[in-house]
């Protein structure tokens, strides 16, 4: 089924800029009516410089209001919008038009794999977040606290740069091939979580928490596949801290 | 389905969070709802930091700080809220180090600070580095930290929860009705106490580096009961939004020397504000970069931006400082803040104005020391007056950890104290009735156009300059769309997670906050912060060192009415008599 036309472009830019045709085809499902998904193809009129998300926001807006996805912050920062874009998961609100299409071209957008698809785009998180609870993803130091801050130096808190820059879209865990067939796999994300508090010289709890990273649901799952660190919207080097996780596991200490 | 808990939360961002932390450290029972998963509030997309007097890099004070707030909000802010704040931030940060947060270091391992507009040390003499960061991305920090702090706790969250009614009668807070957006049920809460910090309204304007769910609901319930918004005129333009989005890109990027540039690559900021320059507060830079615009010194294809040049700093302070609006800068306009210049523009960011409180986030009722008892609000949401007429750069991140906490300690305080009191009979009943209207209208009007007609005109007649003939116009406009979304109607017919009525209940909400704001700013004729009226270009003590309170009129649709209430023009143990506000 193909609807048409859309008047009018999504992002504030310049009339001045040429228009791009683009057919966007998106697989939806609705689960009071549908059996299975299928595709539905949108043709739509965009600027190069707009997001994705801005031109399903379009296709909702003034074409199909029923299309059901999350979003928030339109810039990369909450991660509610990932979504798999030309086979890709990456975050609808971070993806620019032109560079997933040509004029004439066809962008396709579909759920991200391995949670459970509850209508179009919009799928179950909460076996994200039980695995994500599952690491302890809290600061443990039961020590009486100075007046003032816990000193740490600097080299120390840039340890902890790049698995705090981490917004929980699930880009990485569903994009892992070991998760979609392994369920109970906790998955990339909370082994980022994990090596935010391990590597972290002020928290208390290493042990257990290398215990849980050491037990089969944890880093031994790993196969290295490197697909989290190409689908971080926010080039977390994934796969390298995976592996500094397996080494602290390994010698028992971070 | 019904739901009990003695101390209630509506909205997971920052204020929220720590209510929620803190009623459950005073052994009651809590719950937290949000329309979102939690790590998605809008918190996380606050950048630069949150200032506080630790004096780690510089010599620093809470009276410093004070008065800096107190100035900033041009004389409106409350005294009593600014003291109150300015000493209880310190412990607050130190409290989220604690919490784990992993605060940016100074090279001896304290936390690290910088420059932001409008912190200046010996009350106003020159800038000071006050603003404790984690690198530009404070605010993600704090909301994981706090989220994570709550997963630690066991609290109860209602996830994709969507609060439709607040439970009021006979001036007692009962509970709140909420719809459940997996399901299309709706959902009873019973309790003890509220704590309403569910954020914004920022989605009224057109540019605007709000989130798509910034939409003003509670603020909306609150006022559709005949209750008051207070300050609602004063609502914050951001200097730099990046161009055309409006994305927020951090006054951290200020803080460590970024410069703004004109068309000729002239630094106007010396014009406008000689002491501090670029670091002026955020309605003195607005209003800079707009004139130069309008004087057509802009940049750009439409002439409508001005440049921020960080240029002449190192690659490492820009990629690491300043990392995340570095990636921002490459992602959406592809250029290097390393070797281009970026062209911004001002963008809609915060309201200073909301839900009335005392400085125990206990709710007014009107400007007389009338409450709501039960009824408590925290953050963006909420106006205990610490902004006055406009806040100061990292003041809303203090705000929302300091009243955040306060609401949470004293609802809690008081749950302990009382009896659940009765439900209102058939709870869901005004509910029931929004959603029936929406579903059963039979209009065609559509309401993402309505929205960005909304959103147009509120950011052509009351953005960052105002005269009364455009306001004139706007209340007119924002009758003419309300009239229109009587008759919007909703197609899909879905019970689960149907987003085109929930985005249709939204613009509801929409509308009411840009009904109120219009008519308070055209009520208060003077210029003040970031109220900046054209027809009257100067503040005006004498008549108008007070706070405005508007009301719907429940009987005359439309009709809004003004009420006034006094500023706290003394702290505790300070107060900084209204001065002209010069940087």
């Amino acid at each position: 089924m193909t609807q048409t036309h859309a008047p009018t472009s999504a992002a504030p830019v310049s009339a001045s800029v040429p228009m791009m045709q683009l057919k966007v085809k998106v697989l939806r499902f609705d689960p009071e009516k549908d059996k299975k998904a299928h595709w539905t193809t949108y043709d739509v009129e965009a600027q190069p410089g707009d997001r994705v998300l801005d031109v399903i926001n379009h296709i909702k807006w003034y074409l199909e209001p029923s299309l059901t996805f999350r979003r928030s912050c339109m810039h990369g920062i909450c991660g509610s919008d990932a979504m798999l874009i030309n086979g890709r998961n990456r975050l609808a609100c971070k993806t620019l038009v032109r560079d997933v299409a040509k004029n004439g071209g066809t962008i396709t957008v579909e759920p991200i794999r391995g949670l459970k698809v509850e209508k179009d785009l919009l799928v179950d998180m909460e076996p994200f977040f039980d695995s994500y609870k599952a690491i302890m993803p809290y600061f443990i130091n039961e020590s009486p606290a100075p007046a003032a801050e816990r000193i740490q130096s600097e080299e120390e808190a840039e340890r902890m740069a790049h698995s705090s820059n981490c917004i929980l879209c699930a880009c990485c865990t569903t994009s892992c091939p070991i998760f979609w067939v392994n369920g109970s796999y906790l998955g990339p994300a909370a082994i980022v979580q994990a090596h935010r508090f391990i590597f972290d010289t002020r928290d208390e709890a290493t042990q257990q928490r290398l215990g849980i990273m050491n037990q089969n649901t944890g880093v031994w799952r790993c196969r290295t596949a490197y697909n989290c660190t190409e689908a971080c919207p926010r080039d977390i080097p994934i796969t390298q801290l995976i592996e500094e996780v397996k080494r602290a596991v390994m010698y028992g200490q971070a | 389905m019904h739901h009990r808990y003695d101390v209630l939360v509506v909205g997971a961002g920052g204020a929220g969070l720590m209510a929620a932390l803190y009623a459950a450290k005073g052994n009651v029972s809590v719950a937290c709802i949000s329309k979102l998963y939690p790590t998605r509030s809008h918190t996380g997309a606050a950048q630069g930091g949150i200032g506080a007097a630790l004096g780690n890099v510089q010599e620093d004070h809470w009276e410093w700080h004070m008065f800096d707030t107190v100035k900033g909000g041009d004389y409106l802010t409350d005294q009593d809220a600014a003291e109150v704040f300015a000493k209880d931030i310190i412990d607050a940060v130190y409290e989220l180090e604690h919490m784990g947060l992993p605060f940016s270091r100074t090279p001896d391992g304290k936390i690290a600070q910088r420059k932001f507009g409008g912190h200046t040390r010996d009350f106003g003499k020159a800038a000071v580095e006050r603003s404790c960061y984690a690198k530009d991305r404070t605010g993600h920090m704090i909301l994981q930290t706090l989220y994570q702090q709550n997963v630690k706790a066991g609290t109860t969250f209602y996830n994709e929860f969507h609060v439709t009614d607040l439970l009021i009668e006979d001036g007692r807070c009962r509970g709140v009705v909420a719809y459940e957006l997996s399901t299309g049920e709706l959902h009873t809460f019973h309790a003890k106490a509220v704590i309403l910090a569910a954020g914004g309204y920022g989605r009224v304007f057109k540019i605007t580096s709000n989130a798509l769910t910034l939409t003003g609901d509670l603020m909306s319930i609150y006022y559709r009961k005949g209750l008051p918004l207070e300050d609602m005129e004063f609502y914050q333009f951001h200097p730099t939004g990046l161009a055309k989005l409006g994305i927020l890109v951090t006054e951290g990027i200020r803080g460590e020397g970024g410069i703004l540039r004109n068309d000729s690559g002239e630094r106007f900021m010396e014009r406008y504000a000689p002491t501090i320059k670029d670091l002026a507060p955020r309605d003195i830079v607005s209003r800079s970069i707009i004139t130069e615009i309008r004087e057509g010194r802009g940049v750009g294809r439409d002439k409508d931006a001005v440049n921020i040049d960080l240029t002449h700093l190192p690659r490492e302070v820009i990629e690491g400082k300043l990392a995340e609006i570095t990636d921002l800068a490459r992602t959406y306009l592809g250029m290097d803040p390393v070797k281009d210049l970026v062209p911004i523009q001002p963008t809609a960011h915060y309201a200073m104005g909301g839900i009335p409180t005392d400085l125990n986030g206990l709710c007014l009722s009107d400007g007389n020391g009338g409450t709501v008892e039960g009824l408590y609000a925290a953050g963006e949401q909420a106006c205990v007056s610490l902004h006055g007429a406009n806040r100061l750069g990292t003041n809303s991140l203090g705000d929302l950890v300091v009243f955040g906490r306060r609401a949470g300690i004293y609802a809690a305080q008081y749950a302990r104290q009382v009896e659940f009191p009765d439900m209102p009979e058939n709870p869901e009943r005004e509910s029931v009735d929004l959603f029936d209207r929406l579903r059963n209208s039979s209009g065609k009007d559509n309401a993402a156009a309505i929205r960005k007609e909304l959103q147009e005109s509120m950011m052509n007649n009351v953005g960052i300059f105002r005269n009364g003939k455009d306001m004139e116009k706007q209340v007119g406009i924002v009758q003419e769309l309300k009239a229109r979304y009587a008759n919007v109607g909703v197609s899909d017919p879905s019970r689960r997670y149907n987003s085109e009525l929930i985005e249709a209940m939204e613009l509801g909400f929409m509308l009411d906050c840009a009904e109120a704001m219009t008519a308070s700013a055209l009520n208060r004729t003077e210029s003040r912060g970031a109220h900046d009226r054209e027809d009257f270009t100067t503040r005006d003590d004498e008549n108008w060192l007070k706070h405005t309170m508007a009301y719907k009129d429940l009987n005359r649709e439309g009709q809004v009415q003004i009420g006034y209430k006094p500023v706290s023009l003394k702290g505790f143990t300070r107060a900084f008599e209204p001065k002209p506000r010069v940087y």
